[in-house]
């Protein structure tokens, strides 16, 4: 690779989630596209992923390759150094959840806008009508926000929202708890209250790729507790929900997140959203923002 | 029972939950793994429809595919008034049926352009497909204007919608999806917004109800 299109080192230096590994076939080259570099991908006969980037042939420079983990049934490269792990999900190894790649979508608004709001609850009655929420219980009740800055994430805690169907194992409205992670600045795990066993959680993580500042490929992952849906079901019912954020997402002007405090109101921006934007801010992040005014 | 191979995110099938919605008719779904499962193209559900291709219904052992075709079926036969497909008269059948061949028009250029950009058919010319959407809108459009002129409301002539308006309505409301804006187009969003107010309409996935005033939210650059 020569010059890379991105220009953001911290960017350059995250992990990303590419492709599910049931899409990973055994000698056949696929493509895709990470932070404006084209790249391609095989099983190989060996049973390990090669990922290579390439000048838009697909054709693979002899010895290139770039870095491969597998994780959360995805495989993962980068186009940098990192210098930390893939984030832990923990719950992903439980052994009787069910773990499951519900789709992957490509949308045209940045990274950051689907992290914000992946986190914003005050959106479901509207978008998720008599899903996730319903009026009258439009109310974001107080919750509270921490940034760990030993595990350098962002943690919201004690969310509570009333839903109508929380899940595709739900059988009727209830008070749901919830709580969110952005464990990189591309992706964020949502858990919540599950419905055959309140006492644990479900998740949900987007791991986003972003292909340009403005547009993106976002991997949706779900580790449930549920022992009577089809994963058939289970699928469906996050792609509707999700179909019902795109429209949304992709009429948020500016595209890019705007990281300086003044630069939108605060009802959208609310508590996590701050938090979020700052955390963006003071890492240096510039793919997929407008950054503050020095 | 009628029973609908369904996927919610396919406009082609929101066209007849659509129909079945306005005549309040009940019916079953059979999920089908659209996407990513790609269960359309399965030898199983090549035995359905050898198109590959959803949707299809199955009513009492009649099986049937193409959206429009299913529209004139279900509103022949289970449209007590008989106002959303009338069969007497040469002139609307004809009309009718034009704009049902368009509905696939748009099906092939503004339904593809946004299989290209949210669900990666790649072979897909994105180019040409919004370029073949914006021609049919811009037709349309026009279409639109005139007969709003002459006082009509609806694509066909007559004081009731048809299933012409059916078949056309799910891509363009979902044309933005495809990078698709419908701005240069009041007529267009006149005509959505008109189509939303139909008692029994229902939403998809990415389709919003009427607002309290005009709206077309998705239609307008913020
Ligand atoms: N003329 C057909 C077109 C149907 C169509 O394009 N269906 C899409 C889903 S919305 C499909 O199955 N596409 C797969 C393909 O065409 O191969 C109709 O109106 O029903
Ligand atoms: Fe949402």
């Amino acid at each position: 690779m020569s010059s890379p299109k991105c220009k953001d080192p911290i960017a350059l230096n995250l992990w990303y989630a590419i492709a599910p590994l049931e899409e990973v076939l055994d000698g056949k080259v696929e493509r895709s596209i990470l932070l404006e570099q084209p790249i391609a991908f095989t099983r190989e006969p060996s049973g390990q992923i090669a990922v290579w980037s390439h000048d838009g042939d697909g054709a693979r420079p002899v010895g290139a390759s770039l870095p491969v983990q597998e994780r959360y049934g995805y495989f993962w490269t980068t186009l940098g150094t990192p210098d930390a792990d893939i984030f832990a999900i923990p719950e992903y190894d439980e052994p009787d959840r069910r773990n499951i790649h519900a789709a992957s979508f490509g949308v045209n608004a940045s990274a950051p806008r689907l992290v914000e709001n992946f986190l914003d609850m005050g959106h479901f009655p509207y978008v998720h009508t008599d899903i996730l929420g319903a009026e009258p219980h439009t109310e974001v009740k107080e919750y509270f926000v921490e940034r760990s800055d030993e595990r350098d994430e962002i943690l919201a805690t004690n969310c509570k929202f009333w839903q109508p169907m929380a899940s595709r194992a739900s059988s009727g409205g209830a008070d749901v708890d919830y709580i969110y992670r952005v464990p990189h600045p591309y992706c964020s795990v949502l858990y919540k209250s599950a419905a055959i066993d309140p006492a644990r959680m479900d998740a949900i993580a987007i791991f986003i790729q972003p292909i340009t500042q403005e547009s993106v490929r976002v991997h949706m992952m779900l580790s449930l507790l549920d022992d009577t849906s089809t994963d058939l079901d289970i699928r469906l019912f996050q792609q509707t929900i999700f179909g019902q954020d795109k429209p949304i997402l992709e009429n948020q002007y500016p595209k890019r997140l705007p990281l300086d405090p003044r630069a939108e109101t605060p009802i959208r921006a609310d508590k996590s959203a701050i938090v979020y934007r700052r955390w963006l801010s003071d890492k240096g992040i510039t793919y997929g923002v407008i950054p503050a005014a020095a | 029972m009628i029973k609908l191979y369904d996927y919610e995110l396919s406009g082609n099938c929101y066209k007849l939950r659509l129909l079945m919605s306005f005549l309040g008719l009940e019916y079953q779904t059979e999920a089908i793994d659209f996407y990513p499962g790609n269960q359309h193209k399965s030898d199983a559900f090549r035995r359905i429809n050898p198109l590959g291709q959803l949707p299809v219904i199955d009513d009492d052992g009649l099986v049937l595919r193409d959206a429009q075709a299913i529209l004139i079926y279900l509103a022949s036969k289970y449209d007590p008034n008989g106002k959303w497909y009338p069969r007497d008269d040469a002139a609307l059948l004809g009309q009718m049926a034009q704009w049902m061949a368009f509905a696939d028009g748009i099906t092939a250029t503004s339904s593809a352009a946004r299989l290209h950009d949210g669900l990666f058919y790649s072979s897909i010319d994105i180019d040409a497909a919004r370029a073949g959407a914006h021609r049919l809108f811009r037709i349309l459009d026009e279409h639109l204007f005139f007969a709003e002129e002459a006082g009509q409301d609806w694509i066909c002539p007559g004081d009731h919608p048809t299933v012409a308006d059916i078949a056309c309505f799910p891509y363009v409301i979902l044309s933005e999806e495809g990078g698709i804006s419908r701005m240069t187009y009041p007529a267009i969003r006149r005509w959505c917004d008109r189509f939303k107010r139909i008692p029994g309409f229902i939403v998809m996935s990415g389709v919003f109800p009427a607002g309290p005033g005009f709206t077309d939210a998705a239609g307008v650059a913020a």
